[in-house]
């Protein structure tokens, strides 16, 4: 076990636990936010860089601090460090700058985009970000992509998490989802626009952290803040058959994993649940689903006023 | 006397060729270490020698293969970094392309010394006639039986492989070798582990540069307390550095460490001084990642002490006034030629070559160039200035590999010390133009160290 303080707050968590793990056990709004790390899928994290933190002290035996900031979602904790998360104004110049670099060259369609309202990018943007960009320059923009039948990639706001890789490497069986030419040029490409025709692919629209992957099954359908979640189980062959149903009414306007309070799916889901399950005698329905997250909307930003931790999308 | 280890035989014509490097004393080092020497005693000669690596960061490479894991029952590879694509870092090339048993034999007792049986050469894919030189190198010395099965009748088996990257600077960065030479996408990986511990094919592995390697030969043969004795302080030995810009005779020439900069700028030996009677306007001493100096901080430092060419003395006064000795890229500026225009060049270059995995890197690197494109071409802003600054500063320190301090470090220095001349673009926009700014004024650090 190793000890850990993370703007003064000390926990004790096993041995090789990350930064931000130890964070999110201790919770609150001294968790790091991440927007490429998930812990389901191996491998990921370290690239986005929002999740940066200072170490201020690195373990009981070598107290000396870290130099650099370090990515909390790849970094094992010591026995006895000390981090400093929101208590650290180098961290939060730090991941000021971050939240600049991935802003300048996405674009500012929240309003036509169906991630909105529960894009990790606009809530990083809210809290961390600056009301004006210095940016003035065109932004990088590229051609959307139907991948198969129910999924469409819009590359122009994608930022690069390399999520959706692993997941397309780790779940699905075969590789056909890639990352194609370097630096800002960089594109998230199935190889030859393939279609990633697999049981599974569906679980890169629940991974994405913006709009650049969504459901083309819901496009454009409803904005999720007008849509009710339910949770809801069947018996299913392939998966856990545990998901979230978007309704308005009785009509299922779209499914997707269930998700904690930091967009992980608990479960991965099948396409079948998916894309094909669309009526709601395919579910039995437990019961309303409590959304624990904070979003833009929950800042009361778009919407009427809805008291906070409140199941909001329910207001609907 | 001033020594050469390296390259004091590459003008012996026919040195390429197997026979000619034997003759002339080659692969004496293999011999004395299979035959008389444990690979723990090679590492204990080099550990000696106080040879650091010559890629770029200078580590110390006895402790580096120190640090090697050595589980039982797995594998362990020596990598040879032979990517080199920073700009004005040509040095690999010369001892390539003239002597490439040397690199061939620096292998063979560095594979020995790390038990490794299979080792390979990652160069780079524009060097595609040097793969060439190196693949008949390394035929000529299996069938001398320097590689193969019990090479000598040691015991030991070498493998040795040389193989083409596919044009990427990012692949230089020691994980992202790793990732291509492994068949994947170039990126570099999050560290830890590192390379010692889990590297190609998740094995303990260890990458040197060619020229490193190479100076293991040496100090095999004459030991690592004589190899110590060249240089000054803690900067042991010869170094190639690689001489380009507005001087008299570009080239390679290999140094003793220690050798004073005004030295290897204008003696007849070196560098030949500035061409056409010009003045120096700024130095960039170690390849074009490390801070640019202005011709006040060439040959001496902040202090007013000559400027030695060695680790420490081209790093004297940290970043505020000093620079590093880096890969051995030393370009030179005179006074006709512009600041902007050559930090806009370096930044393209890292845009271009940012692998694109880390944000700050990934759009940075882009936006500076932007930037800078704007200035050198008369549309810039005076908040230009301090917006490049700022861009910089959050870039650094803040990436997942040393590509991001290298795209901010030539902006960061090219602005502390040129600040007037990038003012100038701003306020004589037309007039910038037309002509060259000239040589920025003279200024005194009060805190140099600071
Ligand atoms: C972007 C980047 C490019 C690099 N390119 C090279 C290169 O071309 N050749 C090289 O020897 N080292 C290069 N390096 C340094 C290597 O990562 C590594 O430190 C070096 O090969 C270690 O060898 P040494 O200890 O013998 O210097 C590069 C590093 C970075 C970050
Ligand atoms: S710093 Fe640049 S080159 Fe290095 S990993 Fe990040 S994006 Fe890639
Ligand atoms: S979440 Fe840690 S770097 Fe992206």
């Amino acid at each position: 076990m190793a000890k850990v303080t993370i703007d003064g707050h000390t926990i004790e968590v096993p041995d090789g636990t990350t930064i931000l793990n130890a964070a999110r056990m201790i919770g609150g709004n001294i968790v790091p936010p991440a927007m490429c790390y998930y812990s389901p899928l191996k491998g990921s994290g370290g690239k986005c860089r929002t999740c940066l933190v200072e170490v201020s002290k690195g373990s009981e035996k070598d107290p000396r601090p870290m130099p650099k900031l370090v990515a909390s979602c790849s970094t094992p904790v010591m026995d006895g460090m000390e981090v400093k998360n929101t208590s650290s104004p180098r961290t939060l110049e730090a991941r000021k700058g971050v939240v600049e670099f991935l802003l300048i060259n996405h674009p500012l369609d929240c309003p036509v985009c169906d991630q909105a309202g529960e894009c990790h990018l606009q809530d990083l943007a809210f809290e961390h970000g600056a009301a004006k960009t210095r940016y003035e320059f065109d932004r990088r923009t590229f051609d959307k992509i139907d991948i198969g039948p129910y999924i469409k990639l819009h590359m122009t706001r994608c930022i690069l998490c390399y999520r959706c890789v692993y997941t397309a490497d780790q779940i699905t069986g075969s590789r056909m989802h890639g990352v194609m030419k370097r630096g800002d040029a960089s594109e998230i490409s199935t190889y030859i626009e393939k279609a990633i025709d697999n049981d599974f692919s569906g679980n890169v629209i629940d991974v994405c952290p913006v709009g650049a992957l969504t459901d083309k099954t819901f496009r454009f359908k409803s904005r999720v803040w007008y849509t009710k979640p339910l949770d809801a189980h069947r018996e299913c062959d392939k998966c856990c058959g545990k998901a979230v149903l978007w309704n308005v009414g009785d009509e299922i306007y779209r499914v997707t994993a269930r998700k904690d309070q930091y967009g992980e799916a608990e479960e991965f889901i099948c396409n079948t649940c998916r894309f094909e399950k669309k009526s709601m005698s395919d579910w039995i329905v437990e019961g309303p689903r409590k959304i624990d997250r904070h979003s833009v909307i929950s800042a009361n930003k778009y919407f009427e006023p809805v008291p906070e931790h409140t199941p909001l999308l329910n207001k609907a | 006397m001033k020594r050469k280890l390296l390259i004091d035989k590459a003008g012996v014509p026919g040195i390429a060729s197997y026979e000619v490097y034997r003759r002339e004393g080659g692969y004496r080092s293999v011999e004395k270490a299979l035959k008389s020497m444990s690979p723990d005693d090679v590492v204990e000669e080099v550990k000696k020698s106080g040879l650091r690596g010559r890629g770029g960061a200078g580590f110390p490479t006895g402790m580096k293969w120190s640090f090697l894991a050595k589980p039982e029952g797995v594998p362990r590879y020596l990598l040879c970094n032979a990517d080199e694509s920073e700009p004005g870092t040509f040095k690999d090339r010369y001892l390539m392309e003239h002597i490439p048993h040397l690199l061939i034999e620096g292998m063979i007792v560095s594979s020995y010394a790390l038990g490794a049986n299979t080792s390979y050469i990652y160069i780079r894919g524009e060097y595609m006639w040097i793969l060439h030189i190196l693949e008949r190198a390394i035929a000529e010395a299996y069938q001398a039986g320097w590689l193969g099965k019990n090479i000598m009748g040691s015991g030991y088996n070498l493998d040795l492989h040389v193989t083409p990257g596919a044009g990427a600077y990012i692949c230089g960065e020691e994980t992202a070798l790793i990732e291509s030479l492994e068949g994947k996408r170039g990126n570099p990986r999050i560290k830890p582990p590192f390379p010692a511990v889990k590297g190609l094919w998740g094995c303990p592995t260890v990458v040197n540069n060619v020229e490193t390697i190479a100076a293991v030969v040496p100090i095999v043969n004459d030991g690592g307390d004589e190899y110590a004795k060249i240089g000054i302080g803690r900067s042991t030995g010869t170094k190639l550095i690689s001489a380009c810009g507005n001087i008299q005779k570009p080239g390679v020439y290999e140094i003793e460490l220690g050798l004073s900069v005004e030295e290897f700028l204008y003696s007849d030996e070196y560098c030949g001084g500035m061409k056409n009677g010009k003045q120096l306007k700024a130095c960039v001493p170690g390849g074009s990642s490390v801070p640019i100096l202005p011709h006040f901080l060439v040959t001496k430092t902040a202090q007013g002490e000559s400027r030695l060419m060695s680790y420490e003395s081209l790093a004297d006064g940290g970043f505020q006034t000093g620079s590093m000795l880096g890969s051995g890229g030393f370009i030179v500026y005179d006074e006709d030629q512009c600041i902007v225009r050559n930090t806009w060049n370096f930044t393209r270059f890292y845009h271009h070559e940012s692998c694109g995995q880390c944000s700050p890197c990934r759009e940075g690197t882009g936006w500076m160039e932007k930037v800078l494109h704007r200035l050198e071409y008369g549309h810039g802003k005076q908040e230009d200035i301090d917006l490049l600054w700022d861009i910089q500063a959050k870039i650094e320190g803040n990436t997942i590999c040393p590509l991001g301090d290298a795209a901010a470090w030539p902006v960061a220095s090219a602005i502390r010390h040129f600040r007037e001349e990038f003012e100038w673009h701003v306020n004589e926009s037309k007039l910038s133009q037309q002509r060259n700014y000239g040589r920025v004024s003279e200024k005194t650090f009060v805190n140099a160290t600071a």
